[in-house]
């Protein structure tokens, strides 16, 4: 059975060059901090690999922090900040449809250390509404902290309105973070000029390696660490830093800057077969996300058909792809973005995400299209809860 | 065969999903998540419903090599199992929530939702055995005695039991083991589940008390002299004689059994063991198993626990109720439990008992 990998929202296949550099640089001993050969030639490594991410970013190299994880990355973001600001400051501003590695450190930051959260509205598409969240920055400017507001959502693909909403924080001298683990790589992005403070970046989403990630934060903001020890990354983030996975995470980075443009015009080309495919195959469906999303987001929701079920039968066809919820304790719960949208629990569980990348084939695609009648037919008989 | 496993992080449905595998048929795994908040529920390897079970699950299905999948069956446990199991007890009637769960969760939700997908049957680690005939499939005992599960299975009907597969009904228990263990599965030495999944301390009494309240009573004897006071009827089950508390010792000195429990006037009734002698046993909700008897009376054996022994009786099917006269008394029958009719190793039917004499 040829298999289709639709989800690349979760995780991509490593590009052979990234691939290549991870191998070989595994290959060798050294430890970046140390001041011998093996050191120097690790730290060298190292430093090369901050400067080509932080010229596909249009940052500047010292402003690469390097994490294990996005989600660390995130931590870092909002309990760093967070214990960074004046006593005064005891809220933050963020959005509903923040991914968990956000919204889950805002909420433990709300239960144990009473912050307060202010939430902008978003829309039935899933897009931050700018006036509304630059009023309610105002009004609150006083008591924020910082704020966060992710670059595109991860579940339906929406791109956000971060530098409408930067420029006004800006202006109300609020630090803000953006998580643009799904958008780097993906659509153009510049720290520099999207006037953000700081920004999370991810390795395994652009075809570089898991574990490895970066906090992209402006020379002078300050933050508080989450990890003490060596000090090594500008004495905010310490751990010995992974030299194989950075070098290959900086030739991924270079080469999906390099490939960016033909790569979204060929996923968006994808997307649209997937779209037509699907909807031309399966009654009411619904496409999520609206008309400025991401190049490679799909997002569906087969009304009467339990998104659980979807993701069986798909996967016993060989499509892979994701209900875009989390699990609690291994129930899929209806997603938060979606109810963040107003989409009813029974219809957000409905829902499922396609998700295509650098290394999906017009062949996969055509899979999808192919076994998708069947399979909705089918999950439509279970039904939905 | 689309076979659907239900694996519950268990020995017995871990190698019976095994056993499916190899003879051949497509299989998934599925976990069923009985509990919104499974910490809730019974913590510790203790049979069921908790994280680790179905990280068990997991594990042995990936040795397996079968795609493993958690199913979220709460609501549907929660109305057809736990407040079955809440009504009949303040009913002042004693539940066999094991067997609900058979016939609302494994059988019904879990294989209607299978079926709807295009699977043809759901596997269990049931102790029971399965044949086919001409005239549908018929439900046998297991071939360990110790474990024979097709009391449970009973209040199955055959169009749910032509859904459904028990690869270990030929096999004793000390064996599934031995094969556990043989296959890989860290589960093997995991100790068997009792009581209830539900009820995580074990204790039902406690349990109940904590749902139903816990209101005062009196417990009386047959002529409704006043001989002590309970903490609550339904925690009190025909046929028991400890926990009573009675300080008035009876006129004979013996000891004293509950012979009812009445929710309606919150009160214990309690007399001698030979007043719980009952040789009548008649109930409703008929579930027929097998073929459905014909009309009238045959002969056969009752069994009216999990784990009771099979009595030879008279029974009688007369189109809506299942009654049985037993050749020798028996003492102590709570209403709400199963009567179960076999002929010699074959389960013929079940109802739930509502009255006796």
């Amino acid at each position: 059975m040829n298999a289709a990998y639709l989800d690349n929202a979760a995780t991509t296949a490593m590009l052979p060059e990234a691939l290549e550099v991870m191998l070989s640089e595994a290959s060798q001993v050294g430890n970046a901090s140390s001041l011998h050969g093996a050191g120097r030639r690790a730290r060298r490594v190292v430093e090369e690999s901050r400067e080509k991410i932080a010229a596909a970013l249009g940052a500047k190299p010292q402003e690469i922090i390097f994490t294990a994880s996005g989600t660390e990355a995130n931590n870092l973001a909002v309990k760093g900040l967070y214990w960074n600001s004046a006593p005064e400051k005891s809220a933050i501003f963020s959005t509903p449809i923040e991914h968990h590695a956000i919204l889950d450190p805002l909420e433990w930051l709300e239960r144990e250390e009473q912050v307060t959260l202010h939430l902008a509205e978003v829309d039935g598409d899933g897009t931050t509404q700018v006036v509304s969240a630059i009023d309610l920055l105002r009004e609150r400017q006083n008591e924020i902290s910082f704020a966060t507001v992710m670059h595109s959502n991860n579940e339906v693909g929406a791109l956000q309105p971060v530098s409408e909403i930067a420029a006004a924080a800006r202006e109300l001298k609020i630090p803000i973070h953006t998580d643009a683990v799904q958008s780097f790589g993906k659509v153009p992005l510049n720290f520099s000029t999207l006037g953000v403070d700081a920004m999370t970046i991810s390795g395994h989403k652009i075809g570089g390696p898991l574990g490895v990630a970066a906090l992209v934060a402006r020379k002078d903001l300050e933050l508080t660490p989450l990890l003490h020890g060596g000090g090594q990354e500008r004495d905010v983030r310490s751990g010995t830093l992974h030299t194989p996975a950075i070098a290959a995470f900086a030739t991924a980075a270079e080469i999906s800057q390099q490939r960016l443009e033909s790569n979204a015009s060929r996923i968006r080309n994808l997307r649209e077969r997937l779209i037509q495919g699907v909807t031309r195959a399966v009654d009411d469906v619904r496409l999520n996300g609206g008309s400025n999303t991401l190049p490679g987001i799909v997002h569906f929701t087969f009304a009467g058909a339990e998104g659980d079920a979807l993701l069986l039968l798909l996967d016993a066809q060989g499509v892979q792809c994701s209900t875009g919820s989390a699990c609690s304790a291994g129930i899929a719960q209806p997603s938060h973005v979606l109810i963040a949208m107003g989409f009813a629990p029974k219809v957000a569980r409905s829902s499922i995400r396609f998700s295509i990348g650098a290394t999906t084939s017009e062949q996969e695609i055509n899979k999808v299209i192919s076994v998708i009648n069947e399979v909705v037919t089918r999950a439509r008989a279970a039904g939905v809860k | 065969m689309k076979v659907i496993a239900a694996m519950s992080g268990g020995v017995d449905s871990a190698v019976a999903a095994a056993r499916v595998v190899d003879a051949g048929h497509e299989v998934i795994g599925v976990h069923l998540a009985l509990s919104a908040n499974p910490q809730k529920y019974r913590s510790g390897a203790r049979g069921c419903c908790t994280i680790e079970d179905s990280h068990d699950a997991r594990r042995a299905a990936d040795i397996i090599g079968i795609p493993f999948y958690i199913w979220d069956m709460a609501e549907e446990f929660h109305e057809g199992v736990v407040s079955n199991f809440l009504s009949e007890y303040s009913a002042g009637k004693t539940p066999n929530p094991c067997l609900r769960c058979n016939e609302k969760i494994k059988f019904e939700a879990v294989l209607k939702r299978a079926r709807a997908m295009g699977y043809d049957a759901v596997a269990t680690g049931h102790y029971a055995k399965l044949f086919s005939s001409d005239k549908g499939p018929l439900l046998y005992r297991a071939d360990d005695e110790g474990k024979d599960q097709s009391y449970v299975l009973a209040v199955l009907t055959q169009e749910q039991l032509s859904g459904a597969l028990f690869p270990l009904g030929d096999t004793v228990k000390s064996e599934v083991r031995k094969e556990a263990e043989a296959r890989g599965f860290s589960l093997a030495q995991k100790p068997d589940s009792h009581d209830i999944c539900f009820v995580p301390s074990g204790d039902n009494a406690g349990w109940l008390r904590d749902r139903l309240g816990s209101e005062v009573g009196e417990i009386v004897d047959e002529e409704g002299a006043v001989l002590g006071k309970h903490k609550g009827a339904y925690t009190y089950t025909v046929g028991q004689r400890r926990g009573l508390g009675l300080t008035i010792p009876a006129d004979d000195g013996r000891a004293r059994y509950v012979l009812r429990v009445e929710p309606i006037n919150n009160r214990v009734v309690v007399g001698s063991r030979e007043e719980l002698a009952i040789t009548e046993i008649s109930g409703v909700d008929v579930k027929w198993c097998g073929p459905v008897a014909s009309l009238g009376e045959h002969r056969g054996l009752a069994q009216v626990r999990a784990h009771g022994k099979a009595l030879p009786c008279t029974y009688r099917w007369d189109g809506e109720r299942l009654s049985a006269t037993l050749d020798e008394p028996l003492f102590g029958l709570a209403p709400g439990q199963a009567l179960v009719i076999y002929e010699d190793e074959r389960a013929v039917g079940s109802a739930t008992i509502d009255w006796t004499k």
